[in-house]
């Protein structure tokens, strides 16, 4: 593993000591099977302890992992050499912390978009750590009204910190394009299923998260600010991001609680990243069994729905609710 | 229809202030008296303040044609949000120190005769942040514009999303943006007249979707804060960035207009338009 938590901490010393049994057993031709076996009951039990009471600044950390699997590595897990990428807005430039193209779910042809992060540092600048610019959302607009104009259904893996805050952004029209992205989705007249597959950021995930169903990995986020942001802001101080993490509520239960998401796909013990097949299977399978029964709705309805979907979001109460018919 | 029945419950703005401030660009002592009578301009330098709500609706609309909608509408604490202080007694506060009951007022009007539907932000509401109850008003206020065959205007002046609803707060982008789809297929005009600030949810939803974008002058428009945007990049922002001429240059914005030209220029907009 290229990265480690704090709390992962005791799985990984027990993980090195069984290792270290094994190779001490191999080495030696010493029959040490009853303590390797007992080790390995011992790191599966502590496993499960410790991911199934994560906190949810904890839960933020695994979202965001080095090696969890970003959109790519789905999409090559799942469409296999099928997928053709698709690249460039048509106005300024390509963006490679979006990817676009079609590809091949089983018998599905589908559109796929999806935020991209790297696995390592240069990887990393060179997708600008999953933050799309203006012209990444451009580029998954036009991709999308393809899609429509082939009545391809559309795929979306949501997994980015948030759009990019910079010069350039501003210069060329972060807000219209996020904006633009969120409005035409919402009229999409193709089925759209999003995955949100690591960190859900705020409005640079949102502006790709208008589908017919949004399911969510278990321990992905999807938050109207990073707990950092929140803490620097409410709390006057980037240290407080554990108490902001808490408050703001973005774990996968939390949104299903809220009506946001329509279901949680569950993750291998310790997440994503320990068996990304695995995770590929359950987004596979979602796939296979939702899309023909949205693409055999009238693309009319399919709209009605979508919208009454997100005009439904929002907790507020009239004095008068009597009046309010 | 429920909507148009509520014409009570807009209070009386009611501050205590000081008798002065500064123009916060020119230095001039500003008599507070006298900001309503010269359109919180500044009389010397012509610097356009921050208005209240109000006095905004006043400026845009004809004499006494305002009828407020939702004005009972209020939030709820969905996430029971805690920091420095509890989300209902942030509400509590701000109620209390502002002329409004939430970050927007909404309503129909006369605008030089022609009905409209209006929208005005007010940014000392929280910062005009927009929670659920923002999301709704305008939500409703776009459907109610479809209904009426109306054409809408929203004034925006916020700093985002309000962080203490948590991804309710999110998902207002989704709703007010698709309700700006619906008006567009309804073929009924929409203009964003951005005030100073407008930035993150609201500049990344329905204020950036308008048919028409009209800033005031020198107002700060932008997706990200300028801090934010220093913060990650570790340079100093050029003079004038994300300000309206800049937004102009950029070519997101259809106009800068001065204060006092704002309601003739949205009459002629829509006499040409409708
Ligand atoms: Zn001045």
């Amino acid at each position: 593993m290229s990265q480690e938590f704090e709390f992962e901490k005791p799985i990984i010393e027990l993980e090195k000591r069984l290792s270290d049994l094994r190779s001490l057993s191999e080495e030696g031709n010493i029959d040490l099977s009853r303590e390797i076996s007992a080790i390995a009951e011992k790191i599966e039990a502590m496993k499960s302890d410790i991911f199934h009471s994560l906190e949810p600044w904890q839960v933020a950390q695994v979202a965001r992992h080095l090696d969890r699997p970003s959109t790519l590595d789905y999409v090559k897990l799942l469409c296999g050499d099928s997928f053709v990428e698709l690249k460039g807005d048509r106005l300024f430039a390509d963006d490679p912390a979006m990817i676009c193209g079609f590809g091949r779910f089983g018998s599905i042809a589908t559109a796929i978009i999806g935020h991209q992060k790297g696995h390592d540092t240069e990887e990393n600048i060179y997708r600008n750590f999953g933050m799309p610019h203006p012209e990444g959302y451009r580029k998954s607009r036009r991709v999308m009204h393809l899609a429509e104009k082939f009545r391809k259904p559309i795929i979306v893996f949501i997994d980015t910190p948030g759009a990019f805050p910079g010069i350039g952004a501003e210069e060329r029209g972060q807000s219209e394009a996020i904006a633009r992205s969120i409005m035409e989705m919402s009229r999409m007249r193709v089925p759209i299923l999003c995955f949100i597959i690591g960190e859900g950021g705020s409005g640079g995930a949102l502006a790709v998260g208008i589908g017919d169903r949004v399911y969510m990995l278990e321990h992905a986020i999807y938050s109207v600010i990073s707990a950092e942001g929140c803490a620097a802001i409410l709390w006057k101080d980037g240290a407080k991001a554990r108490d902001a993490a808490a408050a703001l509520k973005f774990r996968s239960t939390d949104l299903l609680e809220a009506g946001i998401i329509d279901a949680i796909l569950p993750e291998p013990l310790g997440g994503a990243h320990r068996n990304a097949e695995f995770v590929a299977n359950a987004i596979g399978d979602i796939i296979q069994k939702e899309l023909p029964s949205l693409m055999a709705l009238p693309a009319d309805l399919l709209l009605k729905k979508r919208y009454e979907k997100f005009r439904a979001m929002g907790k507020f109460k009239l004095e008068q609710d009597s009046e309010h018919a | 229809m429920s909507w148009f029945s509520r014409l009570t419950g807009s209070k009386k703005p009611d501050i205590p202030s000081d008798l002065w401030k500064k123009c916060p660009n020119c230095g001039e002592v500003l008599i507070n008296k006298d900001l309503p009578r010269n359109l919180f301009l500044c009389s010397k330098c012509d610097h356009h303040l921050r208005m209240p709500i109000w006095d905004r609706i006043a400026l845009l609309t004809d004499d006494n044609s305002f009828v407020e909608f939702d004005s009972d509408m209020e939030s709820q604490d969905p996430l029971n949000f805690i920091d420095s202080a509890a989300y209902p007694d942030r509400i509590k506060k701000a109620v209390e120190s502002t002329d409004s009951f939430e970050a927007v007022t909404v309503g129909e009007a006369r605008l030089e005769g022609r009905e409209i539907m209006l929208g005005v932000m007010n940014f000392d509401f929280m910062g005009g942040s927009m929670g659920s109850v923002v999301g709704e008003k305008l939500t409703r206020l776009m459907e109610r514009a479809i209904e009426r065959r109306m054409p809408t205007v929203i004034v925006s002046a916020s700093g985002g999303a309000r962080m203490q609803e948590g991804i309710y707060s999110l998902m207002q982008m989704a709703k007010t943006s698709q309700a700006v789809a619906l008006l567009n297929e309804a073929g009924l005009p929409y203009v964003s007249l951005l005030t100073d600030p407008t930035t993150g949810g609201v500049s990344a939803s329905f204020a950036m979707l308008g048919d028409v974008h009209i800033a005031e002058p020198e107002a700060l428009i932008g997706f990200a804060g300028p801090r934010v945007i220093e913060q990650t990049i570790r340079q100093k922002l050029p003079e004038g960035f994300q300000r309206s001429d800049f937004l102009l240059s950029h070519g997101h914005i259809d106009m800068v207009i001065h204060r006092r030209q704002l309601k003739p220029t949205l009459s002629k907009l829509f006499s040409l338009l409708l």
